[in-house]
């Protein structure tokens, strides 16, 4: 990199309020880093993501990309490219004008913006769609094109929103293959917004957990993966999680019931573990060698995979996986109630 | 057609007056002539014709005279389209031939006034406008009527009487609208009726020209034969005819017939 | 059911619902004003003095005005085009104060009498008008009594049809394609012209057609403002007006003519739009 790294990338602090709404939340990246905002629906991710492209005015905090600050620039005067979530094409031009046009924009003469387009395209595989109008190209290809378009300004930022969430589940699985490649290749900071858990994890280096405008957490997908920090990432994660107070090797859940782990802790503690990892029994085990043992009600049942995900109240709360052939040998069904079983070794415990 | 559609509402609304005045009159009064009296008359009468209604109505309590002033030709298109009138006056004899031809009136048509030709220019006739020929001059804005409406027509007449080849900057609609053209300083002159330029008062001068001689416009007035309100119709007419009538013509400019 | 029911999916291009008739509570009020719109043309065409109208369609004052009517309204269509998509894209995109008030006010010519719409425009822009004094003072333009005048008479009652339609149809557009331009470098006015004019294309011709039709059937401010004069002034709802004073077998005639070629300018656009769609 440079002599001064530090003022190399994004360094950002995003306040934005509207209405009883706050948004303060604070974005660093090094170029080449891929960083996903993941969040629930009306978190902010967008209104973030609105704030760095300059179409919604922050109302506090700062903006610096690459050392120069932009808090004041209008979003035309930004070296910062977007996907749209619906792409946005312009559907009168072709797209190879909807490529062409950001060059344009910016000053590059007619023929030459047209071949940088066409150069773009071409490195989406689109060398055969130049010409097209974007209602006649299938989703994936207009997510090409979007990408092509908002890369073909230079940018040294790349925003995305929710880049996979307008396409069928079969186009998503190969586009996101592609875009983790050309992400791969960005050599700028790219910030992708999305509420899928497994399109953040493949696509970014990095996640920004946003939870009611603020940032819960971030780290590694990894570490946000084994570690998560709110019922929220748990969830998207797929992981029983529950707070308690650790003492040894036994956590002091304050939702009650205590959950013997393997690792030695003490004071405020996370306890998480798979569903998969959880045992149902009709009757009370007697022969089993798990020591965490609860007394559950099957509140519902729903397919999750090739898996069946039931979902259990009782002394705790939690989510069990199981094949469609243990729940037909088990009976289960709405209200029945069960016995469930975690091994000790299958918990992770980590400090609060 | 522009305005023939507004006289078809008007029409209506006419008819509706009608039957609501004669019903509401009817039963409440015993004198001869009661109801209303709808007077379709030339817009150069309105000034005066207006003055002759009120004293029509002082003089037959429960009688209300309902005017329409327009142009002249619109009024006898209304009248031979089947509009509900009592009396027509027109502001020449060749529109009210529109309406005897239909044997619309009841009767022969009277000459009740008679109208000439004047020049209105803006007051104290800043141009020095004294004759017909001196509308000639080139940098003067002139309107005249459209030939197809009477001042039109009368206008030609005169004009070329007096050899004068003049080129307006427009034929207008109708009178009115030519003398609103040198009351807004649009045009410095228009050719119009001493009527007009007298019910304009102080805002335009006239300029009386001889040639209006040849050009004198006669008023008919006449009962309709399908008239709803046909003594009180009559009698309209016959207040119009009278000294009194002529009275009130003549402070709006008119010359005896 | 019925055949035509049946018939209908492979004869339409958007195949309908089997069985899904039109009620018959918005065909009987649809008819009726369909009729009501229709009668009074076909009364004009029922009465028209058929043999008459080789004689009036051969007389020069009827091409003049022919001529003249059509190119004042495209002329009044192409500047209300200029200013008003601008003050549509005011209205639709931007706030300011009083916004409210400005579009109230854009729409007032369309409530006012056309004859006051001509009064109030030789108040401003006549001889002695509080613009056109100046105009003629500085420039020696005067308005009343010209052609040009007649194209901004029109202008006037045609432009607020213009505005209304453009401003509608931009609410509707997605305001975000505007946004996508910008973040790809495009100025305000660059995303208006390549990316906001374009989409909006189908509302802005609409507007010009219905400012277009406007403008070639106006009488009241035209006559009123620029006066009456063949071939410079005298359009054709000015002829057929004045043809209506003495000679109405005429008017019918001159109007059936303006009719039919408004018509056949409507419907030879509408087969090109057709066409490019």
């Amino acid at each position: 990199m440079t002599a001064h790294p530090s003022s190399q990338g994004l360094d950002a602090h995003l306040v934005v309020e509207r209405g009883s709404f706050r948004l303060d939340v604070a974005l660093s990246a090094a170029p080449g880093d891929v960083v996903a905002l993941l969040g629930p629906n009306g978190a902010g991710k967008t209104t973030a993501l609105r704030a760095l492209a300059g179409l919604s005015p922050l109302t506090g905090g700062h903006l610096r990309l690459d050392g120069t600050d932009l808090a004041r620039t209008p979003p035309e005067s930004r070296p910062v490219g977007v996907v749209f979530q619906d792409y946005l094409l312009f559907p009168h031009l072709t797209a190879l004008d909807n490529v062409a046009f950001g060059p344009r924009c910016r000053g590059t003469g007619k023929s030459e913006a047209r071949a940088r387009a066409a150069a773009w395209l071409e490195r989406m595989g689109l060398a055969e769609h130049l010409g097209a109008r974007p209602k006649r190209l299938s989703g994936g290809q207009a997510q090409r094109v979007a990408l092509a378009r908002a890369l073909a300004t230079d940018p040294r930022l790349l925003l995305l929103d929710e880049p996979l969430a307008a396409l069928d589940a079969r186009t998503r699985l190969e586009v996101r293959a592609q875009l983790r490649r050309h992400l791969a290749d960005f050599e700028a900071v790219a910030v992708l917004v999305t509420h899928d858990p497994l399109d953040a994890m493949v696509l970014a280096d990095r996640l920004v957990v946003v939870e009611r405008g603020r940032v819960v957490q971030e780290g590694a997908p990894a570490d946000i993966a084994r570690h998560p920090r709110t019922e929220y990432i748990a969830q998207l994660v797929g992981l029983n999680l529950y707070r308690g107070r650790a003492d040894g090797h036994t956590v002091r859940l304050d939702a009650g019931p205590e959950v013997s782990t393997t690792e030695d802790l003490s004071g405020p503690a996370f306890v998480a573990f798979p569903p998969g990892a959880v045992t149902l029994y009709r009757n009370r085990p007697t022969g089993s060698s798990a020591r965490n043992l609860w007394r559950c009600e099957v509140a519902g049942l729903e397919s999750h995979g090739d898996q069946i995900r039931v979902e259990l109240t009782g002394e705790l709360p939690l989510a069990a996986d199981l094949t469609a052939v243990a729940v037909a040998e088990l009976g289960l069904h709405p209200g029945a109630p069960v016995w469930a079983a975690v091994k000790a070794t299958q918990t992770h415990a980590y400090p609060a | 057609m522009i305005r023939s559609a507004r006289l078809t509402v008007g029409t209506a609304a006419l008819a509706l007056l009608t039957a609501l005045g004669l019903t509401a009159c009817s039963s409440s009064s015993s004198s001869s002539e009661s109801g209303t009296v709808i007077v379709f008359a030339a817009a150069s009468l309105k000034e005066s014709f207006t003055e002759l209604g009120e004293l029509f109505e002082k003089e037959h309590p429960g009688t209300e005279v309902t005017f329409n002033f327009n142009g002249s030709d619109s009024l006898a298109a209304g009248i031979v389209g089947g509009a509900p009138a009592d009396v027509f006056a027109a502001a020449n004899t060749s529109t009210m031939a529109r309406v005897t031809d239909e044997k619309l009136t009841a009767g022969d048509p009277v000459t009740f006034a008679r109208n000439r030709l004047t020049i209105a220019t803006a007051p104290g006739n800043p141009h020095g406008i004294d004759s017909l020929k001196d509308l000639t001059a080139p940098r003067l804005k002139v309107v005249l009527c459209d030939v197809r409406v009477p001042c039109g027509s009368a206008a030609l007449k005169a004009l070329s009487a007096a050899g004068a080849d003049v080129t307006p900057d427009s034929y207008e609609q109708d009178v009115k609208s030519a003398l609103t053209k040198v009351q807004l300083n649009e045009a410095d002159a228009a050719v119009v009726y001493r009527t007009d330029v007298r019910a304009a008062g102080d805002k335009v001068d006239g300029v009386d020209f001889p040639e209006a001689a040849q050009a004198v416009n006669d008023y008919p007035i006449a009962r309709l034969e399908n008239a709803p309100n046909a003594s009180a119709a009559d009698d309209f007419v016959a207040l119009v005819t009278s000294a009194e009538g002529r009275k009130a013509l003549a402070k709006a400019g008119f010359l005896a017939p | 059911m019925t055949s035509t029911a049946q018939d209908a999916p492979r004869k339409a291009r958007r195949p309908r619902a089997p069985g899904r008739r039109v009620p018959l509570a918005l065909l009987a009020p649809a008819l009726i004003g369909l009729a009501f719109l229709l009668v009074p043309l076909l009364a004009l065409v029922v009465r028209a003095p058929w043999s008459d109208l080789p004689e009036q369609l051969t007389s020069p004052a009827v091409w003049d005005a022919l001529r003249l009517s059509l190119i004042c309204a495209t002329t009044a269509t192409a500047l209300s085009l200029v200013v008003g998509v601008p003050l549509a894209w005011l209205l639709a995109r931007t706030d300011f104060p009083g916004r409210s008030l400005v579009r109230a006010l854009v729409t007032l010519p369309l409530v006012l009498p056309p004859v006051v719409g001509g009064v109030a425009l030789l108040l401003a822009l006549g001889r002695n008008g509080i613009v056109g004094q100046w105009l003629d003072e500085w420039f020696g333009i005067t308005l009343p009594f010209t052609t040009a005048g007649v194209v901004l008479a029109e202008t006037f009652v045609a432009l607020p049809f213009l505005v209304i339609s453009v401003e509608g149809t931009l609410r509707a557009a997605d305001p975000r394609f505007e946004e996508a331009a910008a973040t790809l470098g495009a100025s305000r006015f660059t995303a208006f012209r390549r990316v906001t004019l374009p989409l909006i294309a189908p509302g802005v011709a609409a507007g010009a057609v219905l400012a277009w039709a406007r403008a070639l059937g106006e009488f009241g401010a035209t006559i009123t403002f620029a006066g009456n004069f063949p071939g410079r002034t005298q359009t054709m709802p000015l002829a057929v007006y004045l043809a209506l004073q003495n000679d109405p077998a005429a008017a019918i005639a001159l109007s059936l003519v303006l009719l039919a070629v408004s018509v056949a300018v409507l419907a030879g656009l509408r087969d090109r739009w057709t066409r490019a769609v």
